[in-house]
């Protein structure tokens, strides 16, 4: 298997990685509570930076920092700076419709919208208004399937609902809807946790694919997964980001003792 | 291996006691079958006897009987001196055409003393001459020739045609005398008398006359009712809904908003007809007995309601969809509108619908507001006074003639055809949603 292959090889980052996106000194309160203590970080273009850690360690706070989702939850404060291509996102001038349009996301549990196949990829190019005619928007929509293979799978029904689909197909469907807007960084908060050992596979190959045309940010529970789909990772603990480095440093030689003892099993 | 606590004789699920545990296991599920068998039973019961009784009481509203009789059109009893004259609207509409009626009654039975001529004349219905002069009006040609036609009998012998008056009790307990059930028998042995299928109950306006009384009044009543109050509760319930649902920040202010909602819900009806009386009448000066006034009120009692049930499927939509839609780069507004109050929408047409059949059987807060007015005019607006169904079963009820008895049966059962008719049309809209989604 080609990801095998690379695991054994181990996952290097490419010393001269831009920067995509760089988080500087985060923290993140809910309320009270202080979910993230400075973070500073860097999303290296083109690469697939996985986060792991146990849970409750703040890898999907800050993961849902990037493109501002926590907005929407009361209570929810950020402090720092995290910038995208230089530009502090929490910046006042920035608009976060388009920030979300650049930075996609796909969630934990698949949640295509109960509309057509079809439909569901093309919401978002339409929103946005990126097709300007009906053969626009259908050349998206083939094209964004066809990256997250399921245009084969799918094409004779396109019409279909896109929740009648299979739990993996139903999450690569919902990697094609984040594609379609044409994203330049993609964030995956645990996207195979609800999916069997066949379709994650599928997920964990299309990722690998992606990555030669986007900046990629995934969070897993699994640390066989970061190691397998990710250059570089980053360990986090209680809120804090004990360690970064490139994957295969990480899991075969941590510098920090919580790193070693998360990634032998001792605890998380 | 740890010490185990628990024994694990090997009979503990096989011995006497563990089969005696299971049989009460199983008898207490018999049992709680049972009761639910039981409380179903009773409910069907008192369902199927609730609805034999409307129907069997109200079925014969439906037809009404009536009498052949052949009338002179007599020139003599219109105003008027040329033919011309004779055949001015004016003339038409005053002629003495009850007289017509009462003429033919005593030449077909020319050996009924004069004394006993009133009881002839009481056979037929106090709308007979009304009959003869709109036959007249749509073809004026007829005046100085003799015509055949059936005019509507009055109630006590309908009454009596349907078995509803006994012709065996004593003179003074019952409303027709021996001589009127003497002609009646005459009439039906020469094929004169006949029950025919009662289209004015349906489409015709409210009397006084049971075999004149119609329904439409109500009808068209309640329908323009429910249209005005569909029109303010629904886009007024589903905003405030998703307001308070989507966009309300959490503080006192918006918990004191959502307590009183939930207590509006519970206010007696009867209040918010005097709400009505006080604001909509006596302030606004808006007009009594309307429809418009009517749905303004019945508004303001169905959007609690409404708001709670919108709000709850609001509530039911997944978090994550709104996510998705978010996450796409979807404004809020755009999240909301485009995704969740559609999945939303066959819960809170539900909850409508519900609100509107209540709204639609509800009569407490509309007399308040004068829609138990006796109206003989069909309302061709929202403006027009009219009263609506719930009323009019209320003011048939109250009426002492036996033939409001079976007419007040007969509009609670055309009041359920509209709930049916209601439901059905909730629940093609529902699925239609359900299928688009």
């Amino acid at each position: 298997m080609e990801i095998k292959t690379k695991v054994a090889a181990g996952q290097v980052s490419q010393a001269d990685g831009k920067a995509k996106m760089a988080a500087r000194g985060v923290d993140m309160y809910y309320g009270e509570k202080k979910a993230l203590k400075s973070i500073d970080l860097d999303i290296r273009e083109r690469e697939v930076t996985a986060l792991i850690g146990p849970s409750g360690c703040g890898k999907s706070t800050f993961l849902r920092c990037l493109n501002r989702m926590n907005d929407v939850i009361e209570g929810a404060k950020v402090q720092g700076d995290i910038r995208l291509d230089g530009q502090n996102i929490y910046d006042q001038a920035i608009d976060v419709v388009q920030l979300r349009a650049r930075v996609g996301m796909v969630f934990q549990k698949p949640n295509p919208f109960p509309k057509s196949i079809y439909e569901n990829v093309a919401y978002g190019p339409k929103i946005h208004g990126l097709a300007r005619t009906r053969e626009e928007l259908d050349r998206i929509v083939e094209t964004s399937l066809t990256k997250a293979g399921l245009w084969e799978e799918v094409k004779a029904r396109l019409q279909e609902t896109g929740t009648g689909l299979s739990g993996g197909q139903q999450q690569r469907l919902c990697i094609a809807r984040a594609i379609a807007v044409s994203p330049e960084v993609i964030l995956m908060d645990e996207p195979c946790s609800a999916l069997d050992p066949i379709a994650t596979a599928k997920i964990e190959e299309l990722i690998d694919e992606l990555r030669s045309n986007y900046t990629i940010v995934i969070v897993t529970h699994s640390m066989q997964q970061a190691a397998r789909v990710s250059q570089r990772t980053a360990f986090f603990h209680l809120g804090e980001l004990v360690e970064v480095g490139d994957t295969a440093q990480i899991f075969t030689n941590p510098k920090d003792d919580r790193t070693q003892g998360y990634i032998t099993g001792r605890f998380g | 291996m740890t010490d185990m606590t628990i024994s694990t004789a090997s009979d503990l699920h096989t011995s006497g006691a563990a089969q005696a545990r299971l049989k009460a296991r199983y008898a207490r599920e018999a049992r709680f079958k049972a009761y639910g068998l039981v409380a179903i039973g009773f409910a069907v019961t008192a369902l199927v006897f609730l609805l034999w009784t409307i129907v069997s009481n109200g079925y014969t509203a439906f037809m009404q009987t009536s009498i052949r009789i052949e009338v002179m059109i007599d020139a003599e009893r219109i105003e008027g001196t040329t033919p011309a004259e004779k055949r001015s609207d004016l003339a038409l509409r005053t002629a003495d055409w009850r007289g017509m009626v009462n003429a033919s009654l005593a030449a077909k039975f020319p050996d009924v003393p004069r004394s006993d001529r009133r009881f002839v004349n009481d056979m037929v219905s106090q709308g007979a001459g009304t009959q003869v002069r709109d036959l007249v009006l749509s073809n004026p040609n007829l005046i100085g020739q003799s015509v055949t036609l059936w005019v509507l009998a009055h109630s006590n012998v309908d009454m009596l045609h349907k078995g509803f008056i006994e012709r065996d009790a004593p003179p003074n307990r019952r409303p027709v005398n021996d001589r009127q059930i003497a002609l009646y028998d005459q009439l039906v042995k020469e094929g004169s008398l006949e029950a025919k299928f009662n289209f004015r109950f349906l489409v015709g306006a409210n009397s006084a006359s049971p075999e004149l009384a119609g329904m439409w009044v109500a009808i068209v009543g309640s329908f323009w009712t429910l249209v005005i109050c569909l029109a303010i509760a629904f886009p007024l319930g589903v905003l405030t809904a998703v307001w308070l649902e989507e966009f309300a920040p959490r503080n006192k202010w918006t918990d004191l908003i959502e307590v009183n909602i939930n207590n509006l819900a519970a206010v007696p009806s009867i209040v918010f007809g005097l709400l009505g009386l006080a604001v909509f009448l006596n302030f606004f000066g808006m007009p009594r007995s309307s429809p418009f006034a009517g749905g303004i009120v019945l508004a303001l009692m169905s959007l609690p309601i409404m708001i709670i049930a919108a709000r709850a499927s609001l509530r039911a939509v997944p978090p994550s969809i709104r996510q998705a839609a978010i996450g796409l780069g979807a404004s809020k507004l755009q999240a909301i509108t485009h995704h969740v109050v559609p999945l939303a929408m066959p819960g809170i047409l539900t909850g409508t619908i519900l609100a509107m059949a209540h709204a639609l059987g509800e009569s407490a807060p509309l007399m308040l507001v004068g829609m138990n007015a006796f109206v003989v005019d069909v309302p061709t607006g929202p403006l027009d006074a009219a009263t609506v169904l719930p009323v009019q079963v209320f003011r048939w009820a109250g009426q002492p003639e036996r033939g409001f008895v079976e007419k007040t049966s007969a509009a609670i059962m055309v009041l359920l055809v509209f709930l049916l008719f209601m439901n059905a049309a909730a629940i093609y809209l529902r699925k239609k949603f359900e299928r688009r989604w």
